[in-house]
């Protein structure tokens, strides 16, 4: 037990290490000192405020992390979680203001839009990877472009909002499309945030997805099959997991995950689909994703972490330091990451195997042998 | 896993390549292929009144246009070919503008091209180090370094060109001078020895008569105004193949990408050869953001706009082999220059092209008694002739999307045919079968 | 490297090679001697070691006793590069071919002609053609090898030795995948490279095709050479019972618990592999409840497939699967489990565990649909605590605790927690392959006691094992499989040592032959 939690730890720990020192030399040889940019990094995180706006953040990267994960937890790659969310948020956007509701079933309406539209999209790629055998990397790496094309059309030509001149964007969605903040339920428990500093509602729903997410894989024969399918597929398929199925499952639950995600900048932030919605959300909740190992607390701690960095960042200028030194960061925590990761899972494993080795019984001579002769 | 085939996920929708696929690949059919397929466009143009849509000036253009592509699918093959799949190509790419800007700007536009393929080359060992040593599973290599480069550009572009006049964080001071250009004379009216040369092509061209006016359109654009960047893409296609397939070098770096157990059994350094394609496969890309960045003489921010990726597609599209990954290239090029170009003519002449392509293909299914596959052409034809009859005006956003509609159309019906090396994709271990 | 050879020599000798692994001794002391210019085979059942004797002549490995001696001299092998050099070349049974290269491609490569900037094709072609007229080796260099079908293949991965001037050539069970008239061609081109000096070593389990083209047989045996005979001293049945043993195990002699009841039932099943083989060639058989029928054969010969046919997993060219009375066509393979069907694997990393999972989720593994592993939608947790519990307590499962994962166990006792977890899901019918392997003695004989049981009870179970004791322990009746075809049906209270063999390797085929 205390192995596992020394393996557990030392590979994030690693990472986190690796990247500073890269960061670091990144700014020695520009001249400027890491002392002063970690500093300033940490002032700019020193404030109700930039708290608040780290958790805002880090909501929609953690959904759209779980949705990755999803698929990574079965093998599948579902790189294509960029395009299925903005197609998925440009629909609900344009559904979302096309009608009034009362304020919950609006919600409600505009969050089942962007779920549906992005799973079916997402299922374009299960179903070509099921009936045809195409590999689902490549068929979202090109279904991304595709939908960029088709959401831009759409919007374009479309949905938009024909008052508005100099960008393309679709209606505003009316209040009661909005999902409220939280300022006024901390204010009961006791917290007054100062104004201008919203906690977007949004974090709940993240914080339910992970709960669900967590019930889902580790509590229902479904997350049962689905894990046992990235674990060893031959021996879930002998214990009756129907492989078409599976992939077609997970994929369009990912996709649908992946387009709840969108929802957070949705109701909480900008209430319409434009130039000014978020474009990257996707591959942030691939990098979420892989830091966190797949886990709903690993993710969490990774949208968190990523969060805090892009937060961070914003002092930086002030500093003198170019806070592009961020990206930095996070691109090798990521690759380090990845990396410290590979190296302690093998490590660990070797270790258990020899143990088991160590224990095994000297066999008479000319038992049958495991694979390794005959 | 390998692009074509199989998922990673290891279920058994496995797809076995079709025995006819083991055809040793001729050029005879594509070039036919090729060949019809201007006819068709030329009687395209011919009806829609869109003398543009084959002119020589568009193929000028679709030829430079198609290198940076070109550059990044040779760089994809590369990797493949020893069986580590790329999807770092955007990154390495985008390494290759920086350094093309950095070194273009102290020292010329072929010291960019140097540093262009040293900046790719780094990524690409980078990758190499990743998968092949610590065994990182080789797609999330690929996005990480994807998403590592565009940071490190941002940082380094902030500090070193943001002191200065012309630069900015996004942006590099220009260089000095551009790539000079190549004209070949006697055929396309280049210069020899000081003297303008008669330019046959561009008579013909001009005189748009059927099929012959569009061949000599193309040949303008292999022979007119060629950056050196340009011709250094168009070079590198035979010289691939012919490293590929004609020395033992390329024998061996192949069969490290088909058989690595194989090549190991008979002494061939498996390791060593794959760090050697990855690292090749980077320093392509890094040409290919060279060639954009000579392009405009500056580095500039999202240059790359996703051509690493459509070097993927042009690497699947032409089956892995360099003739084909210029084809693909070149249909992503011919997309993308259409975009800018306005005038709906051209591009809803097009849809017309797609029509009859439709009825032919239909035609051919029909006859092979694949009905639906034939109902299904037949439905996309009637859809595209419907949109060329009603539409004004064509979208930018569909024409930009149809390469990449191509690409994911061949992957799905023509992936029997496909032959992507054996080992595309997997991790190997010495030890391993 | 050897420079002169001793005159008289054999080409090949191997001194008391001992090679040992983690658990296990796989050559126990072996000697071979060939005699050059002849068609040396060696036979052996699974794990008699033949394999791993072949290795460390090829130089894959070094043994850990012994000496290897090539023509009178002796030599170190630090890896088949060595061995190559000096002229020994070894074709594998998983041939080591790239598909997507040419035959000549895949014959010169690291060993190109020509210079380090041109491959000279010319001069790979002719030499490939010498050769292939010279020993009747027929293919074609320019086609590509996954177009070729696998006489072809094989014949150029012969070619592929040759190339490197090999004058000893090692084939490891080369007619596995050939029909009889691809084996008959390879014959032949083995008796034209004995004619022109070259030594063949040849290892098979296949008795009739030895006899047919061996000069001298050395038979293996756990690990140690058990007789070194010349064909026309022997028959197939002396052999046989060379190879399997003097003497049988004795079965277990209680009363039968074989009922009338069919619990399963397969007919005229054929399963269909590359070109004309076939994995399965119409199969029939039945399965009573209260009776375990014993599969009898060397690895390779149908068993996975029939296995994989009956759980559903591989699909089916002919014939029908029923279980219980109920075919089985349309019937999902987790519905088959549901309905009863157990199954313990071959390879339990490959097939049967979750390694990374702990115990109690590879204890549902199978059965993750049913009670106590799952209410509804959800896990039971705790029921599935309280299972695996049981499964460690019945099955002697070493482990700290249910929590533990998978892989942290040793084999045996991961092949415990198996057959527990089969067995105590109540199961109508079990296929049990190899179910006691890695298992120690003790264990082994409760893991029987509870196989019988569980028969008296009316289970019905099919049973593969390369375990002779287990075999005739347990079976109430033994199919023995032949190159997908269920040959002969014995019983094993009854047969001989001898007989059992020769069914086996094809020395003694049933009265339906071909």
């Amino acid at each position: 037990m205390r192995r596992r939690l020394t393996y557990a730890l030392a590979a994030p720990l690693l990472a986190a290490a690796i990247s500073l020192v890269v960061s670091s030399i990144a700014l020695l040889l520009v001249g400027k000192s890491p002392a002063t940019a970690y500093r300033a990094m940490w002032e700019s995180l020193d404030s109700a405020d930039a708290l608040v706006t780290v958790l805002n953040v880090a909501a929609p990267y953690y959904v759209m992390g779980l949705a990755v994960a999803l698929g990574f937890k079965m093998g599948l790659f579902n790189i294509g979680a960029d395009d299925q969310y903005r197609l998925g948020a440009l629909m609900a956007a344009a559904v979302g203001a096309a009608v009034t509701l009362p304020a919950p079933l609006h919600v409600l309406l505009i969050v089942v839009v962007a779920m549906a539209v992005a799973g079916a999209y997402a299922g374009v790629a299960g179903v070509l990877k099921v009936t045809r055998g195409v590999n689902e990397v490549v068929s979202t790496i090109m279904l991304n472009f595709i939908a960029t094309g088709i959401t831009a059309y759409l919007l374009t030509v479309y949905l938009r909002d024909k008052r508005v001149r100099l960008q393309s964007e679709t209606k505003s969605i009316k209040p009661s499309g909005w999902l409220p903040s939280l300022n006024r339920a901390l204010g009961w428990v006791g917290y007054h945030l100062p104004s201008g500093t919203v906690l977007e509602g949004f974090i709940v729903i993240a914080a339910l997805t992970g709960v669900g997410f967590y019930l889902l894989l580790s509590r229902t024969r479904f997350g049962f099959d689905l894990r046992a399918t990235g674990a060893n597929p031959w021996a879930a398929r002998s214990s009756g997991v129907n492989a078409n199925g599976m992939i077609m499952k997970t994929i369009v639950l990912s996709g649908a995950i992946a387009g709840l995600a969108g929802m957070g900048p949705l109701l909480s932030e900008i209430h319409k689909y434009g130039d000014t919605f978020p474009t990257a959300l996707g591959f942030t909740g691939i990098a979420v994703a892989l830091l966190g190992r797949n886990s709903p607390t690993g993710i969490a701690v990774g949208a968190l972490v990523w969060a805090a960095i892009e937060q961070a960042s914003r002092g930086l200028a002030q500093a003198g330091i170019p806070p592009e030194i961020g990206k930095i960061l996070q691109g090798t925590l990521l690759l380090s990451a990845v990396v410290a990761f590979e190296v302690v899972r093998r490590y660990g494993q070797a270790a258990e195997v020899r143990e088991a080795a160590a224990k095994a019984n000297a066999a008479r001579p000319g038992q049958p042998l495991p694979a390794a002769a005959s | 896993m390998t692009l074509t085939s199989a998922p990673s996920g290891g279920l058994g929708t496995e797809r076995p390549v079709a025995p006819e696929a083991f055809a040793e690949p001729s050029y005879v059919r594509p070039l036919l292929f090729a060949f019809g397929g201007l006819a068709l466009l030329s009687l395209v143009r011919i009806i829609a009144d869109a003398p543009e849509l084959t002119g020589g000036e568009t193929f000028i253009a679709a030829i430079g246009a198609m290198s940076p592509i070109l550059f990044a699918g040779l760089g994809a093959m590369f990797s493949s070919r020893v069986g580590v799949v790329n999807i770092g190509l955007e990154g390495m790419m985008i390494m290759g503008t920086f350094f093309a800007g950095w070194a273009g700007w102290h020292w010329g536009p072929w010291a960019a091209i140097v540093a262009g393929a040293f900046g790719g080359a780094l990524g690409g060992l980078l990758l190499a180090v990743v998968t092949v040593t610590f065994g990182v599973d080789q797609v999330v290599a690929g996005i990480a370094i994807n998403l590592l480069a565009p940071g490190v550009a941002r940082f380094l572009a902030g500090e070193i060109f943001a002191n200065h006049a012309d630069g900015s964080i996004t942006q590099s001071p220009t260089m000095s001078h551009g790539i000079s250009q190549f004209t070949v004379p006697f055929v396309a009216g280049g210069s020899f020895f000081g003297w303008t040369t008669p330019n046959p092509l561009r008579w013909l061209d001009e005189k748009r008569w059927f099929l012959v006016s569009d061949l000599a359109a193309v040949g303008r654009g292999f022979t007119t105004s060629l950056a050196w960047t340009t011709v250094l893409a168009l070079v590198l296609v035979p010289l691939s193949a012919y490293l590929l397939w004609r020395t033992p070098f390329g024998l061996r770096l192949r069969s490290v990408g088909e058989k690595p157990s194989a090549a190991d059994s008979l002494g061939v350094a498996v390791y060593r050869m794959k760090y050697i394609g990855v690292t090749i496969s980077g320093a392509l890309a890094g040409l290919g953001g060279a060639w954009l960045a000579i392009d405009v003489r500056a580095y500039n921010e999202n240059q790359t706009a996703g051509r690493g990726f459509q070097g993927l597609a042009a690497m699947i599209f032409g089956n892995y082999r360099p003739a084909g990954i210029a084809a693909g290239a070149g249909l992503f090029a011919f997309a993308q220059s259409l975009t800018q170009r306005l005038g709906t003519a051209p591009v809803r002449a097009l849809f017309l092209l797609a029509a009859l392509a439709a009825a032919g293909f239909a035609l051919v299914l029909l006859y092979r008694r694949r009905f639906p596959q034939a109902t299904g052409t037949l439905v996309l034809g009637a859809l595209a002739l419907t949109y060329y009859l009603s539409a004004n005006t064509v979208n930018n956003q569909i024409v930009f999307i149809t390469p990449y509609v191509v690409t994911l159309l061949v992957l799905t019906f023509a992936s029997q045919h496909l032959r992507p090396p054996a080992y595309e994709g997997r991790p190997w271990r010495k030890g391993d079968l | 490297m050897s420079v002169t050879t001793a005159v008289g020599a054999p080409a090949i000798e191997l001194r008391d090679i001992v090679k040992r692994f983690p658990g296990v001794v796989a050559n126990d002391g072996v000697n071979l001697r060939v005699t050059p210019g002849t068609i040396h085979a060696i036979v052996g059942e699974n794990g008699a070691g033949k394999s791993t004797l072949m290795k460390t002549l090829y130089g894959a490995h070094r043994p850990d006793e012994g000496q290897i001696l090539v023509d009178g001299v002796e030599q170190t092998f630090r890896s088949p590069r060595d061995a190559i050099a000096v002229g020994i070349g070894m074709v594998f049974q998983h041939f080591m071919l790239a598909d997507n290269l040419t035959v000549w491609e895949n014959i010169v490569l690291g060993d190109e002609p020509g210079r380090s900037f041109r491959i000279d094709v010319g001069a790979a072609r002719r030499r490939i053609r010498e050769l292939s007229e010279r020993y009747g080796l027929d293919v074609d260099p320019d086609a590509l090898v996954g177009g070729l079908g696998v006489g072809a293949k094989q014949r150029a991965e012969i070619l592929k030795v040759l190339y490197r001037d090999a004058r000893i050539v090692i084939l490891d069970e080369p007619t596995t995948v050939l029909v009889p008239q691809e084996v008959d061609r390879l014959f032949d081109n083995l008796r034209g490279l004995v004619a022109d000096g070259v030594t063949i070593l040849f290892i098979s389990h296949k008795l009739d095709e030895v006899l047919k083209v061996a000069d001298a047989i050395t038979v293996v045996r756990m690990g140690r050479t058990v007789a070194e005979v010349a064909p026309s001293d022997v028959t197939a049945r002396d052999l046989a019972e060379l190879m399997v043993g003097s003497e049988l195990p004795k079965p277990d002699t209680r009363g039968s618990t074989v009922t009338d009841v069919v619990a399963l039932r397969l007919d005229d099943l054929v399963v269909k592999g590359e070109g004309d083989r076939l994995l399965l060639d119409h199969v029939s058989f039945e399965i009573h409840e209260g009776e375990i029928l014993g599969v009898a054969g060397v690895e390779g010969n149908g068993q996975s497939e029939l296995i994989e046919a009956i759980l559903g997993v591989l699909p089916i060219d002919q014939g029908t699967v029923a279980m219980a009375g109920r075919d089985l066509a349309r019937v999902s393979t987790r519905a088959r489990r549901e309905m009863g069907l157990g199954y313990i694997p071959q390879d339990r990393q490959q097939d049967g565990l979750l390694l990374a999972a702990p115990l109690w989720e590879n204890v549902m593994l199978g059965h993750q649909t049913q009670v106590p592993f799952a209410r509804g939608q959800w896990l039971d947790r705790q029921g599935a605590l309280r299972r695996t519990r049981v499964v460690i307590q019945e099955f002697d499962v070493r482990t700290p605790g249910p929590d533990v994962a998978a892989l942290a166990l040793s084999g045996g006792n991961q092949q415990k927690l198996i057959v527990g977890r089969e067995m105590t899901a109540s199961p109508r019918v079990l296929i049990a392959a190899h179910p006691t392997r890695g298992v120690d003695v003790g264990a082994q004989a409760e893991i029987w006691e509870d196989l019988r049981i569980a028969r008296a009870d009316g289970l019905a179970v099919l049973l593969v094992s390369a375990d002779l004791e287990e075999l005739i322990g347990l079976s109430d009746s033994l199919a023995v499989f032949l190159r997908g075809r269920l040959v002969a049906t014995l019983d094993p209270s009854t047969v001989s040592p001898a007989d059992l063999g020769s069914y086996m390797t094809g020395a003694r085929e049933a009265a339906s032959s071909t």
